[in-house]
Parts: C-alpha cells; sequence; structure tokens
C-alpha cells in the first residue's frame, strides 16, 4: 500500500484553502473529483442509448456485494466489485440476445440484488455501521487505501472510454450498422456494462448505492442541453460532474449536511438551472 | 439472366432461400451475381423480400438454404472489413444523441480505421470529401438535431461513404426526401461509381437514379426481370423522373 499512504500524505500534505486545508476534506476531493469526472463520461454512453437506469440497477447488485463482504470477512470494495461486474455482464449478454428486453428482466436482477443483500447482512450480528457508508455513501471518512483504489479504478475506466469512445459512438447510433462496419459490438457492449459495474463501485463510498447512478446521468442531461458534439458532451458532462463535487463538498462543510446527497442535489440544481436557462432563451430566439 | 459464381462477382447469391417462420419463405430460389462497378437497383413491392435480400448480403441474417458471397468471402469476414458501406432504411437517431454532423460521418471512418486507431489526416480528408459529396460541408458543426429529414438522410449517407467502400448498399435512402437531396444523392452516387464502386440501392422511387442505372432487379419472393432499365421500359415501364409507373407496375408484378 503503497501508493495510498504516497496518496495519503499528499492529499493531508497539501496547503490547500478552507474548506479544504483538513486531510479528510482532501481524501475527500481526491476520491469526488475522480468520480466526479469518471461517472459521467460512462453515463455519456448509457444516456444516450437510453440505459439511464442501468447504473441504478447495478447499484443493487452491487449492494448485495457489500453484504457478502461484510458476513465473508472480505473487504466490501472487492466483493461488490465482483458481484457487480459479474452482474453488469450478465445483464449485457442477456440484453444482446434479446432476452432482457424489457424491463421486467432487469428488475428481477435489481430486486434480486437488494433481497440478497438484505438476507445476507441478517447472518451478520449486526447491522454493520460500514453498510450504511456505502448505501448513503461516507465521503468524509474515505482512508488512503480506498482513495488508491478509487483513483486506480477511476483511471482505468477513463482510459477506456477515451480509447472506445469513438466505436461506443457507433454503436449507440446503431448496433446494426457497427456490426456491417465490422466493430466488435458485443465486446463493446461487454465493457461498456463493466465499466459501469466499476464506476458504480469507486462512486459508493462518494455518494452512495442509492445515488451511485445519479452522478451517470445527471450531468449528461445537463450536457445534453448544452453540447453540439461528442467531445463537447463527454467534456461538459466531466465538468459538471467535477463541479458538482467540489460544490457539494464545500456547502456540505458550511452548513455541516450529508456530503453523498448535497453533491446530487447540486447536480440536480445545475441541470434544473440549465434547462430554465434554455427554456428562456429559446422562447426569447422564438419572440 | 445472371450468370453465378463468377470470381470477379463483388456478392453472389446462390439459390438463396430464407424465412422467419417455417414453410414460409420470404425469399426463394434467389440467384443473383453483382459485377464491379454496377450501379444495380433493386426494386419490389412491399413485402417482396428486399430488405431481406440486403440483411443476408450484409451478414445480419443467414439463409435457410443456398449460400451468399461478400468479395468472395462469408459475409461478415474480417478481411472485408470497410469494403462494405451501408445505408439503413430510416435511421431514426434517438433523441438522446448529441452529436454533430462530423460525428456522425467521422464514425463512418471507423469502417476503415477500425475501433481502436485514431483518426489521421486522410482520415479527415475522407470524411470532408464524404460530407462535401451530400452537400453537408457547411453544416459539419451543426447538431444532428437540427437537420431536416432529407438532411439527416444525406448525413448517414455521408456516414457509409466516408468509409470509401467498394460496395455500397442503400435501404429505401430518399423516401420522403426533399428534392434538393435527391438531386445530391444521385450526384453522390454516381461520383462513386465512377470511382470504381459498386453501388447496390433498394428503392421505390428511382425516379431522381433512373438514368443512371445500369441494371433493374425485380424481387417479389423469386427474382421476377433482371436487366438494362431499358429493358423494363421496352414493358411499358418507365423509370424517368416525375413519372410512377414503377410502383403501378410493381403492385402488379406475379
Amino acid at each position: 500500500m503503497i501508493v495510498a499512504s504516497a496518496l495519503g500524505l499528499l492529499a493531508g500534505a497539501l496547503p490547500l484553502p478552507w474548506p479544504f486545508e483538513r486531510e479528510y476534506m482532501q481524501l475527500a476531493l481526491a476520491a469526488g473529483l475522480v468520480v466526479g469526472a469518471c461517472a459521467p463520461l460512462i453515463g455519456v454512453f448509457l444516456v444516450q442509448r437510453r440505459m439511464s437506469l442501468l447504473g441504478d440497477g447495478i447499484g443493487h447488485l452491487a449492494f448485495a456485494g457489500v453484504a457478502g463482504g461484510v458476513v465473508a470477512g472480505v473487504w466490501p470494495v472487492w466483493a461488490a466489485l465482483a458481484v457487480s461486474t459479474a452482474g453488469a455482464f450478465t445483464i449485457d449478454r442477456l440484453r444482446s440476445r434479446g432476452k432482457a428486453q424489457g424491463d421486467l428482466a432487469l428488475a428481477v436482477f435489481f430486486y434480486g440484488g437488494i433481497a440478497a443483500g438484505v438476507v445476507l447482512l441478517g447472518f451478520a450480528d449486526s447491522l454493520d455501521q460500514g453498510v450504511n457508508a456505502y448505501l448513503f455513501g461516507a465521503i468524509l471518512t474515505v482512508e488512503p487505501a480506498e482513495v488508491a483504489v478509487v483513483v486506480a479504478l477511476g483511471a482505468l475506466s477513463a482510459a477506456a472510454i477515451l480509447v472506445c469512445r469513438r466505436a461506443l459512438f457507433a454503436t449507440v447510433v446503431d448496433e446494426e450498422w457497427a456490426t456491417v462496419a465490422g466493430l466488435p459490438v458485443d465486446a463493446l457492449n461487454s465493457v461498456l456494462a463493466v465499466l459501469v459495474a466499476v464506476v458504480i463501485v469507486a462512486s459508493m463510498r462518494v455518494v452512495g448505492l442509492l445515488l451511485v447512478a445519479a452522478l451517470m446521468v445527471l450531468p449528461v442531461a445537463t450536457a445534453q442541453l448544452l453540447a453540439r458534439t461528442q467531445r463537447g458532451l463527454l467534456v461538459i458532462s466531466g465538468g459538471v460532474g467535477i463541479s458538482s463535487v467540489v460544490v457539494g463538498l464545500v456547502c456540505a462543510r458550511l452548513w455541516d449536511l450529508a456530503p453523498g446527497g448535497t453533491i446530487v442535489l447540486v447536480a440536480v440544481a445545475v441541470f434544473v438551472l440549465s434547462a430554465a436557462a434554455g427554456a428562456v432563451l429559446s422562447d426569447s430566439q422564438i419572440g | 439472366m445472371p450468370s453465378n459464381g463468377e470470381r470477379d462477382a463483388v456478392a453472389v447469391l446462390e439459390g438463396v432461400r430464407f424465412g422467419y417462420s417455417a414453410g414460409h419463405p420470404v425469399l426463394d430460389g434467389i440467384d443473383l451475381a453483382i459485377r464491379p462497378g454496377q450501379f444495380v437497383a433493386l426494386v419490389g413491392p412491399n413485402g417482396s423480400g428486399k430488405s431481406t435480400l440486403l440483411r443476408l448480403l450484409l451478414g445480419l441474417a443467414s439463409p435457410d438454404a443456398g449460400q451468399v458471397r461478400l468479395f468472395g468471402h462469408r459475409p461478415g469476414d474480417p478481411a472485408d472489413r470497410g469494403r462494405v458501406g451501408y445505408v439503413p432504411q430510416r435511421p431514426n437517431l434517438g433523441e438522446g444523441v448529441a452529436a454533430s454532423v462530423a460525428d456522425l460521418v467521422s464514425s463512418g471512418r471507423l469502417a476503415r480505421l477500425g475501433w481502436r486507431r485514431r483518426p489521421r489526416a486522410a482520415d479527415r480528408a475522407a470524411v470532408d470529401a464524404a460530407l462535401d459529396a451530400v452537400g453537408l460541408g457547411d453544416h459539419r458543426d451543426r447538431r444532428l438535431r437540427e437537420l431536416s429529414g432529407g438532411q439527416q438522410q444525406r448525413a448517414f449517407i455521408a456516414r457509409a461513404l466516408a468509409g470509401e467502400p467498394e460496395l455500397l448498399v442503400l435501404d429505401e435512402p430518399v423516401a420522403g426526401v426533399d428534392v434538393e437531396s435527391q438531386a445530391l444523392f444521385r450526384r453522390s452516387l454516381v461520383h462513386l461509381q465512377t470511382l470504381g464502386g459498386t453501388v447496390l440501392l433498394v428503392s421505390h422511387e428511382l425516379g431522381a437514379v433512373a438514368d443512371a442505372l445500369d441494371r433493374v432487379v425485380v424481387l417479389k419472393s423469386h427474382i421476377r426481370f433482371d436487366g438494362p432499365p431499358a429493358e423494363l421500359a421496352a414493358s411499358g415501364v418507365s423509370l424517368g423522373v416525375h413519372r410512377d409507373d414503377l410502383p403501378v407496375w410493381l403492385e402488379g408484378v406475379r
């Protein structure tokens, strides 16, 4: 855990102004910035395919993983990563074979995930404090080792998205066309599904599993109002995600609010304001 | 009649049968060979199997019987990646897709480039040429959703052209498209043909391209006619601009 301690030292040692002068705030900032940038990058391709709720579903599966980890004594992050990656992969395979077209098949996974989590936690002696940290987020108590994992998972998914973004866009527009063009459509879909799982696991301590998909969807919804190009969509989505995290952390420190919820509320506010501004602008153009 | 199994043929169908349910073939006994540089129109009444034939040719479906060969290989063979350009029927752009015209047309270049490699100068030049060919050179930075239906359709044609295909397959590309777009459409197909490309066009409306066609194939489960447009004209069907003999005649094809 050399990387982790290095990051921890670095984070704690930086001479940042209020509200990021304390070590725990710097760790929160580091984890939040990575998640704020990466979740929307993945979300860009989910939202454009009208699969916005996939993140929520995989979040439910990750809960089963967290619970399983708590019961089995495995670090919940690894357990959640294993369960949600396997689940994301399975959902995608079913979808591509036309067996999970309706919401229904996905709903079975989602509720199955939550229910399995609840049952598994019944085996634990007490409803562990740690489980709440994953359900509702606890960004102010992340440890250097967790930040290291978040940074690694975030870097991995951002790199994958940047390499695959053109091909992913082609499959978003038309899977059949992409198949004819010789693109590895099945593999690209699997990569996207697995990236969703990876980013959800990276985000669960930041905003909590209940809100994990919000950072994948809300910044993209804002960017769709503003962007003219795919590049613009990626840049604005990431920018809105990062800003929401920073502003959310500041507000949370200022007024002593729950940080996960505050970050998401900021992202909601940015979307509502952008949509309202857009409506006013287009009205004035017509008038 | 088509001579089959020609070594130089771009696309060959031999004894092809296909049905979506057993005992009800949509296509039966199809023999067709398309040679390099030909501009071929595939026509037929609704439900005659035109789109199905294209799907077989593109490797999106497999025949129940018979053989399909594209460039001498099975359709979809990785060796032939990028040699086929495809313009789907009424491509519908998801409402959530936020992309520029250039984004869409550049994605067409992936057929040549593969999914990993970054576009180079030659790729950008091919994209620019495709945009110019369909008259969208001045619209490259506009949002796709802001374009008219005809302009959007042209953007999808440009996406196929950007891959510089040897065979361009188009499924009803001018349905409901304005006159200006039809003229540009004709120009871009003829341009591709002068570069040695082969064009297979499925359409109800051949008016705009009638004078450029080498060959018309009439389909209704079987091939009912296969020959030059002049021969079809001799049987009283005019494909000329502003004439609607073809749809009327097609409905009578037995």
